[in-house]
């Protein structure tokens, strides 16, 4: 199938290592993938930071940067929920009635990484090799935003070498919430700390989410007790091979 | 006019009240434990409820239709509670609530009143306006007690005192009510509690209440508790007085089948509240001989009129958004500024001020979404808090450097070039700051994030620069 990548902007600033995994897992399945080097971003930070207008012109750009797409992938859970709660409102907005149909028509064309494997692509086996123990958390917009559920685990469950660990309270948020984490940073740090408790609890190496953005959170803490546990897109791991290990 | 939710107009903003909150280890335990105590019996309470889904669209179907009738249905409920003996009295602010309040008990030569489940009350500052009018108020939900005698203020919209435990209360209760000797179960406290308020049901003459529904086709009012000291409050005194805010009303008594089921489980998994008091007016020889309902809008009608915004008063304070709350189980209720915690406070506090005050608030959330889950009328809260944020933002109240980071940012997204030479831009502007390939230290408003985390710095090579250059090669 052909594959059109939506890497996300921040995904694609930040954490480029996540959109070649996705590309890697893609094309070994025997998929072809296309980047539009057009996209820029959904308009989730605009959105939820009061900024609709802003993010009222991403979307348009979405929209016609992806309009000819068969399938869209998005490796970013959040992004996806974005578009899925609050694209149809900010047209539904909208004086012109084509942007509500644009966007009824490339809705159900948009998968998150795990949806397209799972649902779409039917490969929950992906080949993948990963010997490390590793713990899944479970980010609130895969949750809750697109009840992507126990896809991410499917996935895990498959790859070669993997000890999964569970994480308690996995589906407590870990308060990075994006310009949250800035504007109310102490509190954010409260739910970060049990967080972070949590999976050093766990023993894991690696701790993996379907959102970099949660993962960088987390991953900045981890970082910052010098914890020696890893944050990876569940991407990374399910791209990594004995050959090329993530 | 002067709107006013409690004190919420001089509050500090939500960030730098949490912190105080959260150098507070006995409170941020105390929360953590009660909430995930009611949690786990909300959600085996609500487990057992083949119908839950259901009872919840009745229930918003429900208030949905009332607040589009809501001028009809306060009518049918004034001429109702008139037909049954009460007398009705409209109040647009909590000044007006405040004052026929005082007239009343005044009028009966009153120099206390004895209270019960009455947060509305809170919202419009009765106990101050009362006290400066020579009336001694006296709480007698055993959680409003606690609260009272410490001087302290609510913190949870269900369970007031929810942030102090039982040796906490103790300790007061000793102390305030001069006891020399106290067990330390919680029958012991209940216990103390209750002597010491025996005695207030029996000598004080006026009772103030609130209430959760207003039934319009009867006129009737109706309050769930748990202890009996609300029946106590309600049955006892030969004036009543209940304040009720204009949103609770329901068009018929059949109307409780739905919400009865929804607000015991939800509020503290409970199947039923113990005691569920219902009254229409008065009846010769038995209970209250005079009673009073205040309606109270301060703010709600203003809510109203927004179809993004109305949502906000189909809410029957139940608290199950508090207690799912991530926000609200690290900072507990103080950090809000106002009667309404957590979530539901969030949104209604700086709606009820006009987005005048509080406008920090509709911020306090990281979006996660819980609260709308559990929602027992199914309240899309987040989708209210990004209303207000956009609210904010578009009054110009957001800070200058967050409005020029979104300015460059939105700049930035208008097309794939611009993109890569932002991106470009940042590797420059990161250099100072990055010591082996990590961040540790930002300037400004990003020393929030590095306050507490680490940033790995922006690679030297994007995703599209790494495609392009893929392209490229795969081309020749
Ligand atoms: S908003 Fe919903 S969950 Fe929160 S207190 Fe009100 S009814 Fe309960």
């Amino acid at each position: 199938m052909n594959v059109t990548l939506f890497i996300t902007c921040y995904n694609d600033t930040l954490f480029p290592a996540t959109g070649k995994a996705v590309v890697a897992v893609l094309e070994r399945l025997g998929h072809t993938v296309d980047f539009p080097q057009a996209q820029t971003c959904c308009g989730q930070m605009h959105y939820n930071t009061g900024y609709q207008n802003d993010a009222r012109h991403m979307m348009m750009h979405f929209l016609k940067v992806f309009r000819d797409a068969e399938i869209v992938c998005v490796p970013s859970a959040s992004c996806v929920a974005m578009m899925r709660e609050h694209f149809p409102k900010m047209a539904a907005a909208m004086p012109d009635a084509a942007v509500g149909r644009d966007v009824t028509a490339m809705l159900p064309r948009v998968y998150e990484f795990c949806e397209l494997l799972v649902d779409k692509l039917r490969s929950v086996d992906t080949g993948a090799t990963f010997p490390h123990t590793v713990t899944l958390h479970s980010t609130c917009h895969s949750l809750r935003g697109t009840k992507i559920g126990e896809r991410p685990l499917q996935l895990l469950r498959a790859v070669r070498g993997l000890s999964y660990v569970e994480l308690p309270q996995a589906d407590q948020c870990c308060g990075f919430g994006g310009t949250f984490s800035i504007k109310n940073a102490d509190v954010s740090a409260a739910l970060l700390s049990d967080k972070v408790r949590a999976i050093l609890d766990t023993q894991a190496e690696v701790c993996t989410a379907v959102d970099n953005s949660c993962l960088m959170h987390i991953g900045g803490a981890l970082s910052r007790q010098r914890a020696g546990v890893r944050c990876l897109h569940l991407a990374e791991i399910l791209a990594s091979t004995s050959g090329e290990p993530a | 006019m002067s709107v006013r939710v409690g004190k919420a107009a001089e509050a500090p903003t939500f960030a730098q009240a949490a912190r105080g909150m959260l150098g507070n280890a006995q409170l941020r335990h105390n929360v953590r434990h009660a909430t995930d105590v009611i949690r786990a019996r909300r959600a085996h309470a609500v487990g057992e409820t083949a119908d839950w889904q259901q009872l919840r669209d009745s229930a918003r179907a429900i208030k949905d239709h009332v607040l589009r009738h809501l001028d009809t249905y306060l009518e049918q409920f004034e001429t109702a509670c008139k037909a049954a003996g009460g007398k009705v009295h409209w109040a647009r602010d909590a000044d007006e609530a405040n004052t026929a309040i005082v007239d009343i008990i005044r009028s009966h030569g009153g120099t206390e009143v004895i209270k019960v489940k009455t947060m509305t009350s809170d919202e419009t500052g009765l106990n101050p306006a009362l006290e400066a009018a020579g009336i001694t108020p006296i709480e007698t939900d055993l959680a409003d007690l606690i609260i009272q005698l410490g001087a302290d203020k609510p913190s949870h919209i269900v369970v007031p005192a929810l942030h102090r435990n039982k040796a906490e209360i103790r300790r007061l209760f000793m102390e305030k009510m001069q006891l020399p000797e106290l067990g330390e179960r919680a029958e012991d406290l209940a216990g103390a509690a209750r002597r010491y308020l025996r005695e207030r049901f029996l000598r004080v003459p006026v009772g103030l209440s609130g209430a959760n529904f207003a039934i319009a086709e009867s006129g009737s009012l109706c309050v769930v508790e748990s202890e009996g000291n609300g029946r106590m409050c309600l049955s006892l005194p030969k004036v009543l007085v209940s304040l009720v805010g204009i949103e609770k009303i329901i068009p018929t008594f059949g109307d409780l089948e739905v919400f009865l089921q929804l607000l015991g489980r939800s509020a503290t998994g409970e199947r039923m509240n113990p005691y569920n008091s219902i009254w229409s007016g008065v009846t010769a020889g038995d209970g209250p001989q005079e009673f009073h309902v205040v309606l109270l809008d301060n703010g709600r009608t203003g809510v109203l009129t927004e179809p993004e915004t109305r949502p906000t008063l189909a809410c029957i304070r139940c608290g199950a958004c508090l207690n799912i709350c991530p926000v609200y189980r690290q900072t507990g209720g103080h950090a809000y500024g106002s009667i309404y915690a957590g979530p539901i406070g969030a949104i209604l506090t700086p709606q009820l001020q006009s987005m005048k005050h509080s406008q920090s608030l509709p911020f306090a959330s990281t979006l996660c979404g819980a609260c709308y889950e559990v929602c027992p009328v199914k309240i899309d809260i987040p989708e209210i808090l990004l209303h207000l944020r956009n609210k904010v933002v578009k009054s110009g109240g957001a800070p200058l450097a967050e409005r020029l980071a979104m300015r460059f940012a939105a700049r930035a997204f208008k097309n794939g070039g611009r993109l890569e030479s932002a991106q470009k831009l940042v590797r420059i502007a990161q250099k100072p700051y990055v010591h082996s390939g990590s961040i540790e230290r930002l300037p400004g408003m990003l020393a929030n994030w590095t306050q507490f985390r680490d940033l790995a710095a922006v690679p030297a090579e994007s995703f599209r620069q790494w495609w392009a250059a893929r392209q490229n090669k795969e081309k020749k």
